[in-house]
């Protein structure tokens, strides 16, 4: 049921280019002080895909993983998603560009610690006026394996399951693109095989997920790994 | 994000952070209900002012002479002796002055009166029948003086209900003043005191008897009152009263005048703006602790925004717009003063209420007080409330969200 619903809603058909950067370049700073985070950078990403984004820390990754995820714009240079120009949006445009078409997974889960684990995937569908609200965050529960989880606060759950709540919380309004931002960083190494499972099943049902990491261990979640180095993309190196 | 979803959103946060949400309210509650309170003390003052002072009656006049000049020495409103009998006679032609319904002239002084049974000390006027109407006042026994008396000198008295109990005397009984004999022909009725005195203290003679046996000073006379036909007409009694006046005493040039002329209007103005003054110093006091309530809840929203920077950071991320962060801390902001300000009505009412029964104090709340107080608080802390609100829109997202 999840299969068809998440195939039937998305946006873009399989296998057409979901995210088109060209020549990205982001500059942080002016003058001497300028640091050029991410410079020509170009990557197509399809629909239905996976990706790990790999590379240390200074990389140019958490850039990347900003841009990609409308969180900031770049200095210049073109990102097309969906088709759409989005390195011209402004603040409020992008937050619909947010809230639409991308679902987050955060390192430190991000939830909010007062609210159970139902009203905090029901967060992104708030922003957005759906009716409906409860039945679509229990289904998106369900489908990261908390269905019996969803009046526990953040603290009532385990690390794993928190991490999980976070996913069901991205997944729920359907996004073109699940982006995780080291996702397995502050989770044990079992939660992380749960957590990593749950972001594979997700791709085979036709999510395109880019997972951001420097961790050698969580690139296989992914079928396809680029590599940043200073600012710049070496495809297909080894680590 | 829907109004409702952004105030119920708001209401969320506020009942997490129930002690602070609390807190912050009481400084608006207290702004509130002290604007509330001293404003209807004030009022209430004001209004017994006035009500005294419309109870002496408000189409009386007074007329006073005016300053002596001695060896180059003035000495002061009131101390001349340029008001005559012949001013009486002059105010109550009623060709001249058609306006005018009554006219007492007033010579009085302290005297001792010793009775049958007791003595006393109290003032003694010298009048003529028109003191009872320009006084406005009755009498409870027997009858005042008339014309007659006050030509033939007659020693008749009337006392105030104080004076008579206190000297043991009824109607037909005889007070000694000065060793001179008046037979007491009536009893005023009970006016209570007005503020400026025991009314219920006093005598009354006829002004010829006062002037010839008690204080000298044949013709001259110390106060004239009068009397105007309505309310209404006070305007035109007074200008009638000034010009006889001049007319009399040979002045054609206003400036030069030796009487004063004096409303109660104009004691009741002047009054109404010294009560008036009080109330505003008091309500500003009130206004400021208003205020300093609404730099407490912009403080707390402030505390709020820095809070909960990650939570900002990750609402944007879910696709919360600056318009939708704005709001809710506005309306969180609102919602704490507009709370505030209606326990605050709730509490000022509760004090107009309690304070009268509780310390004598009288309050009267009128509406719009209240209005205002509640409208200042809300806009205070809409005020308050968008510098906070602002920052909160305009975090970056990825600052936010780094923020731990």
């Amino acid at each position: 049921m999840a299969v068809v619903e998440a195939a039937a809603s998305a946006q873009v058909a399989d296998g057409m280019e979901l995210i088109q950067l060209e020549a990205i370049n982001k500059v942080y700073g002016s003058g001497d002080a300028a640091v050029l985070a991410l410079q020509d950078f170009s990557l197509t990403v399809s629909a239905g895909e996976s990706l790990a984004v790999m590379g240390p820390s200074g990389s140019g990754k958490s850039t990347l993983m900003n841009i990609l995820g409308c969180l900031d714009t770049p200095s210049s240079g073109r990102y097309w998603f969906a088709g759409e120009d989005v390195s011209r949006l402004n603040e409020t445009q992008l937050a619909h560009v947010r809230n639409r078409r991308i679902g987050f997974v955060f390192q430190q889960f991000q939830l909010l610690p007062k609210m159970s684990a139902w009203r905090n995937v029901e967060l992104p569908l708030l922003y957005r006026n759906v009716e409906d609200r409860r039945r679509l965050a229990l289904s998106a529960l369900d489908k990261v394996g908390l269905g019996n989880r969803i009046d526990h606060r953040p603290n009532q759950l385990s690390g794993g399951q928190q991490q999980r709540v976070a996913i069901a919380r991205a997944l729920v309004t359907n996004p073109d693109l699940i982006l995780a931002d080291e996702p397995t960083g502050n989770l044990d190494s079992a939660s992380s095989r749960d957590v990593l499972a749950v972001l594979r099943d997700l791709n085979e049902q036709g999510h395109t997920i880019i997972v951001i990491t420097h961790d050698p261990e969580v690139a296989p979640v992914a079928k396809r790994t680029v590599h940043v180095r200073d600012g710049r993309l070496v495809e297909g190196v080894a680590a | 994000m829907s109004l409702f979803h952004t105030i119920e959103t708001g209401m969320r946060s506020l009942l997490g952070h129930r002690l602070r949400s609390v807190l912050t309210t009481l400084g608006i509650l207290f702004g509130v209900a002290a604007v509330i309170s001293t404003v209807g003390i004030g009022q209430a003052s004001s209004d017994s002012v006035a009500a005294r002072i419309t109870s002496l009656g408000t189409n009386l006049l007074t007329i006073s002479p005016g300053s002596t000049f001695s060896g180059g020495v003035f000495g002061g409103t009131g101390s001349g002796n340029s008001l005559t009998m012949a001013d009486v006679t002059g105010l109550l032609d009623r060709q001249n002055a058609p306006d005018i319904a009554a006219v007492a002239p007033v010579s009085q002084g302290r005297v001792s009166m010793v009775s049958a049974t007791g003595n006393w000390s109290t003032t003694v006027s010298g009048s003529t029948a028109g003191w009872l109407v320009t006084n406005t006042r009755t009498l409870d026994s027997g009858s005042f003086f008339n014309a007659t008396d006050v030509a033939t000198r007659a020693q008749v008295i009337v006392l105030g209900s104080t004076t008579a109990s206190n000297l043991g005397v009824g109607i037909g009984d005889l007070v000694k003043v000065k060793q001179i004999p008046f037979e007491v022909i009536g009893v005023l009725s009970p006016a209570g005191s007005q503020g400026f005195g025991n009314q219920d203290d006093l005598a009354v003679v006829p002004i010829t008897t006062a002037q010839g046996q008690l204080f000298g000073g044949a013709g001259s006379v110390q106060r004239i009152l009068l009397s105007a036909t309505s309310p209404s007409t006070i305007g035109s009694a007074y200008l009638e009263a000034n010009q006889v006046l001049l007319q009399t005493h040979h002045i054609t040039d206003q400036s030069q005048a030796d009487f004063t002329i004096t409303t109660q209007t104009q004691v009741l103005s002047t009054a109404q703006a010294v009560t008036q003054t009080l109330t505003i110093l008091l309500a500003s006091v009130a206004a400021i602790s208003l205020l300093v309530g609404g730099i407490g809840v912009m403080n707390i929203m402030l505390v709020s925004v820095t809070e909960r920077t990650s939570e900002i950071g990750l609402r944007k991320a879910l696709g919360a717009t600056p318009g939708d962060l704005f709001r809710q801390f506005v309306i969180e902001a609102g919602t704490l003063t507009a709370v505030g300000g209606l326990l605050g009505v709730a509490t000022g009412l509760a004090a107009g209420y309690i304070v009268p029964r509780a310390a004598n104090i009288a309050v009267t709340i009128t509406p719009l007080p209240v209005l205002v107080a509640v409208s200042v608080a809300v806009a205070v802390g809409l005020v308050f409330g968008v510098y906070p609100a602002l920052r909160a829109a305009r975090l970056a997202p990825i600052d936010a969200l780094r923020a731990q």
